[in-house]
């Protein structure tokens, strides 16, 4: 199963954020700064960091991951200032621990590695929340959002059976047909135009 | 010096008092409209990220803002979630709500006189049967007359009906064997656009929100009310209602503006006439709140009746998995129903190949409901858990796709002891007392609930499914239909309001709510209440107009 950019725009149009056009300024991420991009150093770290846990979060056959969730994390912040700090400073501590506990950047652990840092940081069993504690508000801007991300669109979905998950719009176009609608791909999903318009 | 003189003011801008606001501005009353929470339309409102806040979180509360000292309440007896069950707000409780729209039986109006239980109503279908025509095209309902269960109707649906499910498709077989006839199930969204509204898209998340407003809310009468003139006041919770110096006719509604700019500062509204449309529970507290020294125990309650009676109707479910996939939860509402067990419930079956035995208990109507989204979604699990990776995914397709439910509504007769209070230890944010729910559930009710289960555990059985869960009369939770509180009836010294929904003590007071349905029934409450809505509309503007 291979994700792609437009997976990521079919996802972002899920939950009303997908738009043309927007490239890693929108996370330039010096506090206060205007997003001007001029801080795409940090930008692309924190894409690398988001990727590299997305590889922990999705199954070991899903490739693509990288591009998805750098089209799906800009689609998210683009104008969305509050929820733009809140991932900026989630992955910041997810990558100071990392650094801190095994002397390197998040995004250069190998993957087992990766896994161990969410867990210890206690992402696996924390309530989500944006402004908790640490472990809390990585398990909402990280873990929840890229599984939300990936469970709530179609190529997702298809992997455990449904096409037209929960909180994507097509069920009704969907709920009429049988099993292998879901294992051949439907005629949305694979073939849904951009994902910045519903159906 | 009233800072609002009006010809009508509501309280509740929910169906019921977005349908007569509009009904009447139409007509050219003036109409101003109080309702206890905020206008959901603001410019960073976003349906989508609602709906995303939902399904990441589970809050089903949280997704309207319900909750804190605004909405205190208490229990006693079987644990109500009142804050579950209702959202203040423009729109009301229509905001969450599934949108199923049934209309009651001729039995429920005549449940006494029938069954020897609860009380009949002070009217009949046919008295009602226009309004539920009516209440039909203004809700936008899409339906099918395929029920041979269902009381008469002359007219079609607005809308086509929404065609059965594939998960409805594996139902079908065993129901025939068995002899239960399954038909379509009527909503309140759109299979069509209708007026103004877009065709549903299916989410999947209809109840607490729908996104794409293809599921009728309250928010398109009171628009249109507004369109026609009416003011609508959100974040104006009423505090009490003031009467004349002989207690009879009500004057004044004096509210809390609870607004930005409002600082909970008290502002009154006079009007020939007021209209109580906030629910429930909110009703009866109101009125209880309000006693003057003409009316102490409250008013219109010289019966002792307003806030007992209070009914909801249970749930009863019986849940398994079938050895395939079954194709859940692709839209949130149901496309099938069994209305066969309704007036007869305890009546066997027979069909081609097997059989639903008949019982010989004492029972009320059920009607059963053949549900699209048993079972958890892949993101409720992938959210929920602690695995990851491969883990996950092993774990979500185990958990998602092989479920079947067979659902059942059961409505409770009303009995004096379940009644919604005032509590006299606990305020709200304005030091008014917090309604207190003192809930139970009768013997009749359960024997009913075990009877849907009955006929459930059949269904299940006869398509080889693996019963994993039963949801029945001990476990049991309520539908959220707050009904029986201010109840209708023709004897003053038993009842709350007349048949045209009018206080017996107060000649300008009118209650529009399901707290006026003296017996449940076991039909969705909305479609009666929006049809009760416009009847009454109808008595209004004749009073208004002599």
């Amino acid at each position: 199963m291979r994700l792609t950019r437009r997976d990521a725009l079919v996802a972002l149009g899920a939950t009303g954020l997908a738009g043309a056009g927007v490239g890693a300024g929108v996370l330039a991420f010096d506090d206060g700064s205007p997003a001007d991009g001029d801080d795409e150093t940090g930008a692309d770290a924190l894409l690398r960091s988001l990727a590299a846990a997305a590889e922990v979060l999705y199954p070991s056959g899903v490739e693509g991951v990288e591009e998805f969730v750098e089209t799906y994390s800009l689609g998210r912040v683009r104008g969305r200032e509050t929820y733009r700090e809140g991932l900026r400073r989630a992955v910041s501590d997810l990558d100071a621990a990392a650094r801190a506990w095994y002397g390197a950047p998040y995004a250069d652990l190998d993957r087992d590695t990766r896994e161990s840092v969410l867990r210890e940081l206690g992402a696996d069993t924390a309530d989500a929340d944006p402004e908790g504690r640490r472990g809390e508000r990585i398990r909402y801007y990280v873990v929840e959002e890229l599984l939300y991300a990936f469970y709530a669109s179609p190529t997702g979905g298809r992997l455990a059976g449904i096409e037209n998950p929960v909180g994507y719009p097509g069920g009704v176009e969907s709920y009429r047909r049988g099993p292998e609608a879901a294992r051949t791909g439907s005629e949305r999903g694979d073939d849904s135009g951009d994902g910045g318009e519903s159906p | 010096m009233s800072d609002h003189e009006t010809d009508v003011c509501v309280v509740g801008a929910g169906p019921a008092g977005a349908l007569v606001a509009d009904r009447l501005a139409k007509r050219g009353h003036d109409v101003l409209v109080l309702d206890a929470g905020p206008r959901f339309d603001g410019p960073d409102e976003d349906r989508l990220e609602r709906m995303e806040a939902f399904v990441r979180s589970g809050d089903w509360r949280g997704v309207w803002e319900m909750g804190g000292e605004r909405d205190a309440y208490t229990s006693e007896g079987r644990d109500y979630p009142l804050n579950h069950a209702r959202v203040k707000g423009v729109g009301g409780s229509s905001l969450h709500w599934h949108g199923m729209v049934m209309r009651l039986h001729e039995s429920d109006f005549e449940r006494h006189s029938r069954d020897g239980v609860g009380v009949d109503w002070p009217i009949g279908y046919e008295d009602l049967r226009p309004y539920y025509a009516a209440a039909e095209r203004e809700l936008g309902v899409a339906g099918a007359a395929d029920d041979p269960y269902a009381a008469p109707r002359e007219e079609p649906y607005p809308m086509a009906a929404f065609p059965p499910s594939y998960s409805d498709s594996l139902f079908a077989p065993a129901c025939e064997r068995l002899g239960v006839d399954m038909h379509s199930a009527s909503n309140a969204r759109n299979s069509e656009a209708y007026d103004d509204a877009p065709t549903c898209v299916g989410y999947g998340t209809c109840k607490p929100v729908c996104p794409s407003r293809a599921k009728y809310t309250a928010e398109r009468h009171v628009a249109a009310a507004e369109d026609e003139g009416a003011t609508v006041v959100a974040n104006a919770p009423v505090q009490r209602l003031d009467t004349d110096e002989r207690g009879e006719r009500l004057v004044r509604a004096v509210y809390a503006d609870d607004g930005p700019e409002g600082g909970g500062g008290e502002r009154t509204v006079e009007a020939d006439q007021f209209v109580l449309a906030a629910g429930g529970v909110e009703t009866p507290r109101l009125l209880l709140l309000s006693a003057d020294e003409a009316n102490p125990d409250g008013l219109a309650n010289a019966s002792g009746a307003v806030g007992r009676y209070f009914m909801d109707h249970l749930y009863a479910g019986t849940g398994g998995v079938l050895d395939e996939p079954t194709r859940q939860k692709h839209v949130g509402f149901n496309t099938s129903e069994c209305h066969q067990f309704y007036d007869d419930p305890t009546a066997g079956a027979t069909g081609t190949a097997a059989s639903v035995p008949a019982s010989d208990a004492d029972c009320g109507p059920l009607k059963l409901e053949f549900v699209n989204y048993a079972g958890p979604a892949p993101t409720d699990v992938a959210l929920d858990g602690e695995q990851w990776g491969d883990d996950l995914l092993a774990e979500v397709r185990e958990s998602y796709g092989r479920f079947v439910e067979v659902g059942a509504l059961v409505g409770q007769l009303p009995r004096a002891e379940n009644r919604i209070a005032l509590d006299p230890d606990r305020t709200d944010d304005h030091g008014n007392p917090v309604p207190r729910v003192v809930w139970n559930i009768d013997d009749r009710t359960r024997r009913t609930l075990a009877r849907a289960n009955q006929i459930q555990e059949h269904i299940l059985a006869e398509m080889g499914a693996e019963v994993r869960w039963q949801v029945g009369p001990e476990n049991t939770g309520p539908a959220f239909h707050h009904m029986g509180t201010t109840r209708m009836g023709t004897d003053p010294a038993t009842s709350v309001v007349d048949a045209e929904l009018r206080a017996h003590d107060h000649p300008n007071l009118s209650v529009v709510s399901s707290s006026v349905f003296p017996t449940s029934g076991a039909m969705n409450p909305t479609l009666t209440i929006a049809a009760l809505a416009l009847r009454a509309a109808d008595t209004l503007h004749d009073a208004l107009s002599r």
